[in-house]
């Protein structure tokens, strides 16, 4: 199964993970600082920065999307309970 | 003493073209929870006349809507009403919002950007979020003919949505809750109420102080403007002497305390507190081995001997902060959420954040300290380390592993680590 690597930058631990994972879930078992409320992409709560690695990170949904827009994200958030990584090497850190 | 509104609802004259129409609330003795008000407040909200039609400038909280409809009246009709600004839209500002809008149906509604969704929890109807006018770009001023209404973006103070209005040909600023407080007095003016400057303090001290860096990037904005006059949305209308109260929030907005660290120099507050000498002990051995990194400075405190306040100032200017705690029946130990639930004063996020703790059965405290911390957003960069009744010479070496880590993280020189995610279980 093809992997990737997530830097959190917050607390300076990468973790290797299987493709598809959702950064929330590798967040919250390293302790990293991204905060989460729905986890089911409706309350913005989640929202990251993605530093590095943006395309290695599936595209998001028109759920997402509305949602980022509403929060006013900039381009390099994401949610955090959404974005799945396909691969390569990602950094994020709480936005 | 609070003077009761005796006067009949009319405008109240505040410039040339200008009117106060807002409401008095001199009973309120509590506001948003978190404020006390021995003097009540006002909701301010003001009226701007020019050649072309008139603008409102904030509404009321809506149980003193009929009183702000009432004095509107008595200065324009509802079909001269070109544009309705909200600087902020929280309750107390907005709660007359949809009725003015239904009764002025031709204006327009300006607000910032980062209003929009605050605004649908406000309005509900399409029609009315049709007339919406984002307060940035061309937008970012409106006309009443021979005059203008200018727009500055000054967000997070308090809230992300808010903005201040300046009418440039009075040299007016109209700046929302800045410079505001919670003061009621039926004579509006800054040089005919009460000494109210405690309340200045008070408002800028809980409401605008956790927005420190925003207040300094508004100062930028609002200092060169000099304004001749200050119409906030709560308390007195400053006249006399205005740019003193813009003086003023430069100098609250001002670091507290002189750190002696040099700017270069890392700075770890550990604060504990210890039943039986067992989490002093793990807090020494932690200070120990914080203190082996160069460039980080080290103060230990033990909260039960100490006040809340002078400890949520030393953490604003902190770097980084440990907690330790016993856990007694199965949770973190008073002094420490007092002092936590006390952080939401001052700008805590970003900074480095850890706990640590003795315990007898359990021993709880110690992640729900970190779970508290990272909702707090500062970064937790490890779990802190727990000791079972008096700590073993190993487990006060982990602490004091702990401590040097921590100042590692600090100073930016921890060693990355990398983990495979089937390892975490």
């Amino acid at each position: 199964m093809p992997k990737a690597n997530v830097t959190f930058e917050d607390i300076g631990i990468t973790v290797t993970v299987p493709a598809g994972t959702r950064l929330i879930e590798v967040s919250e078992k390293v302790g990293a600082g991204i905060l989460y409320g729905c986890r089911e992409g409706e309350c913005g709560t989640c929202m990251t920065r993605i530093v590095q690695g943006a395309a290695n990170l599936a595209e998001p949904s028109v759920l997402e999307d509305r949602v980022l827009k509403d929060n006013l994200a900039g381009r390099d958030i994401r949610l955090a309970c959404q974005a799945q990584v396909l691969g390569g090497e990602i950094v994020v850190r709480p936005a | 003493m609070a003077l009761a509104d005796t006067r009949p609802p009319v405008a109240v004259p505040v410039a040339d073209g200008v009117h106060w129409i807002g409401a008095l609330d001199p009973g309120l003795r509590q506001f948003d929870i978190i404020l006390r008000t021995a003097n009540g407040t006002s909701y301010n909200a003001y009226c701007v006349r020019g050649r072309d039609g008139v603008a409102v400038i904030d509404t009321v909280k809506e149980n003193y809507a009929d009183t702000f409809f009432a004095r509107l009246e008595s200065v324009a009709r509802y079909d001269e009403i070109r544009a309705i600004v909200l600087n902020h839209l929280e309750p107390d500002h907005s709660g007359a919002l949809p009725e003015l809008m239904a009764r002025a149906p031709q204006a327009t509604l300006h607000i910032s950007a980062r209003a929009q969704a605050t605004l649908k929890g406000v309005l509900r109807g399409e029609e009315e979020l049709s007339r919406v006018r984002i307060t940035t770009g061309e937008q970012a001023s409106v006309s009443l003919g021979d005059r203008q209404l200018a727009f500055l973006q000054t967000p997070y103070l308090h809230w992300p949505d808010t903005q201040c209005t300046w009418l440039p040909d009075a040299c007016l600023l109209f700046s929302g809750d800045v410079f505001g407080c919670h003061f009621c007095d039926a004579r509006l003016f800054n040089d005919r109420v009460g000494d109210f400057r405690f309340s200045f303090d008070y408002y800028y001290q809980h409401i605008m102080r956790p927005f420190r860096e925003h207040v300094l990037n508004a100062l930028e904005l609002i200092e060169p403007l000099a304004p001749a006059l200050i119409a906030p949305a709560h308390g007195p209308i400053l006249r006399e002497a205005p740019c003193d109260y813009v003086r003023r929030y430069r100098q609250l907005a001002a670091p507290l305390l002189h750190n002696e660290a040099a700017t270069s120099e890392k700075t770890l507050l550990v604060f504990y507190v210890s039943a039986y000498g067992a989490t002093e002990r793990m807090a020494q051995a932690l200070r120990d081995g914080a203190e082996t990194v160069e460039g980080v400075r080290v103060s230990l405190y033990d909260l039960a001997g100490g006040e809340v306040a002078p400890f949520v100032d030393l953490i604003e200017e902190a770097d980084g902060l440990v907690f330790g705690s016993p856990t007694v029946n199965g949770d973190a130990v008073k002094p420490v959420w007092d002092l936590l639930s006390s952080l939401t004063l001052v700008n805590v996020k970003g900074k480095l954040g850890a706990a640590f703790g003795s315990y007898g059965w359990s021993g709880e405290a110690v992640g729900l300290i970190e779970d508290r911390l990272r909702g707090l957003k500062l970064r937790v960069p490890a779990a802190g380390p727990r000791a079972r009744l008096k700590p073993t010479d190993e487990e006060l070496r982990a602490c004091r592993d702990f401590g040097r880590d921590l100042s590692l993280h600090l100073t930016g020189r921890i060693e990355k680590r990398i983990i495979d995610m089937a390892a975490l279980g």
